[in-house]
């Protein structure tokens, strides 16, 4: 059914009686042309991109669990492209510009809301730094403002701009960053994939990779063999897990990070703020809950819960530039598997496996990647060719030297 | 999460930071295939789901490296002991 205002009202007068579930059930197929394994954004996104742009049908995603339950459905829901490595840049900007587009071409309200991300900066040496990222954004063909304590007064007059420690000077600002709701972007992706044919095969785990004479030929999985000509392993945090089942080393490590949302309150936070003396993040949803992290805990971990030294510090943090919400009650905190990889941009790319796919090392960004990451992914499944904004996502990067490493922190994934 | 520290007795995950999985050996820079070598030990990790022997330096304390067992499926863990031999022996 297509959605829009008509459709809304007419079944206000229908008693919501015609409203049909977004996706089917189906059995699985004994062969697909293409398997993606994870129903995660990306995954999702990528079923939907091949049946879309390149027009493969005949097609399934595999989920282990439900549409959502892995990080599409756990992170603070950022979505910018405000990077400075040359590599990265192009892409996520293609993302952003997919996100514009995203709610018409899906007919799905993903809840898109380009209310700003504004990165603030606590000394000199760091406004230097944010305004070198701005101009590398700008030689990109991508806007930044700098804006100087005033002008971030303007916008978040509530931040603590004389603490003691951190003062706030300024901030970066990209005013086409945002959030989007999390889920919905899942569900509209799942909606869009499985009304172009694609099945969607939830509670199906993938076991085990077949590979014969360097080629795939298919994935053993808990409702049987599936027999397939191309597979992607999507699976985010769990992506070594089944890509060692077909040999594959990667040069990916996995570590909780943890999310956090308060009671809800009256509108207070206009855009996304970060505090730049740390790595904090809060933005506020548009049910009022203030919803924000920090960084990960720092050892790896397929826990999908985290400890309470990261609560701690993220909370710390959160004093550090807004006392006012220290009597804020905390409604709830999760965690989420994060496949952190060494240099902390993502790949994209061939395994030397004919017919095998990665898309993996999303470390903290992946949501706000989600629409490129399946367009480029789909792209190299139906073409065996690199998508232009992702050339430089390669696994061979490492080998070569042409790491992004947009931290510079090193082959430390904690520290990406 | 608590660590039990071979010289300190348990103490909290906080006072350690982590550095990752053991075993690794820094290659021979002479051997043919250097390179390829060189690579796995900087950038390929077993990041294994399940029990891990992995380094933890008690930066915070008494500033030893250890070998802690630990499960990444469930954050339980079941050992530590010094890493370095000599350390081991000064302890005793
Ligand atoms: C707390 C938190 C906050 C975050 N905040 C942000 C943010 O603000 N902005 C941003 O851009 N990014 C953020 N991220 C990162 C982002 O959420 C992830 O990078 C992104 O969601 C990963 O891609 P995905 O959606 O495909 O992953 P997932 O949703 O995790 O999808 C992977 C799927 O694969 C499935 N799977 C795994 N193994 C198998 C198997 N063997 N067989 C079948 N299925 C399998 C899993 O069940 C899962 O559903 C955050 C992450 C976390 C955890
Ligand atoms: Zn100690």
């Amino acid at each position: 059914m297509h959605y829009s205002v008509f459709s809304i009202i007419s079944q206000a007068f229908k008693g919501q009686k015609d409203w049909k579930p977004v996706w089917r059930y189906p059995e699985p197929k004994a062969e697909y042309d293409m398997l993606i394994i994870g129903g995660g954004g990306h995954g999702l996104a990528t079923a939907y991109y091949l049946a879309k742009n390149h027009g493969y049908t005949n097609i399934a995603v595999i989920e282990k669990n439900y549409l959502g339950s892995g990080s599409v459905g756990r992170n603070t829901t950022i979505v910018r492209s405000n990077y400075q490595e040359p590599g990265n840049i192009p892409f996520y900007e293609h993302s952003l510009k997919l996100w514009e587009g995203l709610e018409q071409d899906l007919n799905y309200n993903a809840m898109m809301s380009q209310r700003g991300v504004l990165n603030l900066y606590h000394s000199d040496s760091q406004r230097d730094d944010y305004a070198r990222r701005g101009n590398a954004m700008m030689m990109h063909g991508v806007r930044a403002d700098l804006l100087n304590r005033e002008q971030v007064r303007e916008v978040v007059p509530f931040l603590d701009f004389d603490n003691a420690r951190f003062p706030i000077h300024g901030g970066l600002m990209q005013w086409r960053g945002g959030t989007a709701r999390h889920d919905a972007v899942a569900w509209g992706f799942a909606r869009g994939a499985d009304s172009r044919g694609v099945d969607i095969l939830q509670n199906t785990e993938a076991k085990q990779i077949r590979v014969e004479n360097g080629r795939v030929t298919g994935v053993e999985t808990s409702r049987g063999f599936i027999k397939a000509k191309k597979v992607g392993i999507v699976a985010a945090g769990n992506t070594t897990r089944i890509a060692e089942t077909a040999g594959l080393r990667l040069p990916i490590e996995s570590y909780v990070l943890q999310a956090f949302v308060s009671e809800a309150i009256k509108p207070l936070i206009p855009c996304v703020v970060t505090f730049g003396a740390g790595h904090f993040y809060i933005s506020q949803s548009d049910k009022g809950g203030l919803v924000f992290g920090a960084s990960l805990d720092y050892y790896t971990s397929y826990a999908a819960r985290g400890n309470l030294p990261g609560v701690e510090d993220t909370i710390e943090e959160a004093m550090a530039i807004m006392p006012s919400i220290s009597r804020v009650k905390l409604l709830r905190h999760w965690g989420g598997i994060m496949d952190m990889s060494m240099d902390g941009s993502p790949i994209i790319d061939k395994t030397g496996i004919d017919g095998l796919y990665i898309n993996c090392g999303w470390c903290y960004g992946g949501f706000k990647a989600t629409p490129a990451s399946g367009y480029c992914l789909a792209h190299l499944m139906a073409t065996d060719e690199s998508h232009p904004v992702a050339t430089a996502l390669k696994l061979n990067r490492f080998e070569t030297g042409h790491v992004i490493d947009e931290a510079g922190t090193g082959a430390q994934p904690n520290l990406h | 999460m608590r660590i039990p520290c071979p010289f300190c007795g348990p103490r909290d995950s906080q006072e350690f930071s982590f550095l990752g999985q053991t075993g690794l050996k820094r290659p021979d820079p002479n051997a043919p295939d250097a390179q390829k070598q060189f690579h796995d030990y900087v950038h390929i990790r077993d990041n294994k789901a399940g029990l891990t022997k992995e380094l933890w330096l008690h930066a915070n304390g008494c500033r030893s490296w250890i070998v802690v067992e630990r499960n990444t499926l469930t954050h339980e863990i079941t050992g530590s002991e010094f890493a370095s031999p000599l350390t081991k022996e000064a302890a005793q």
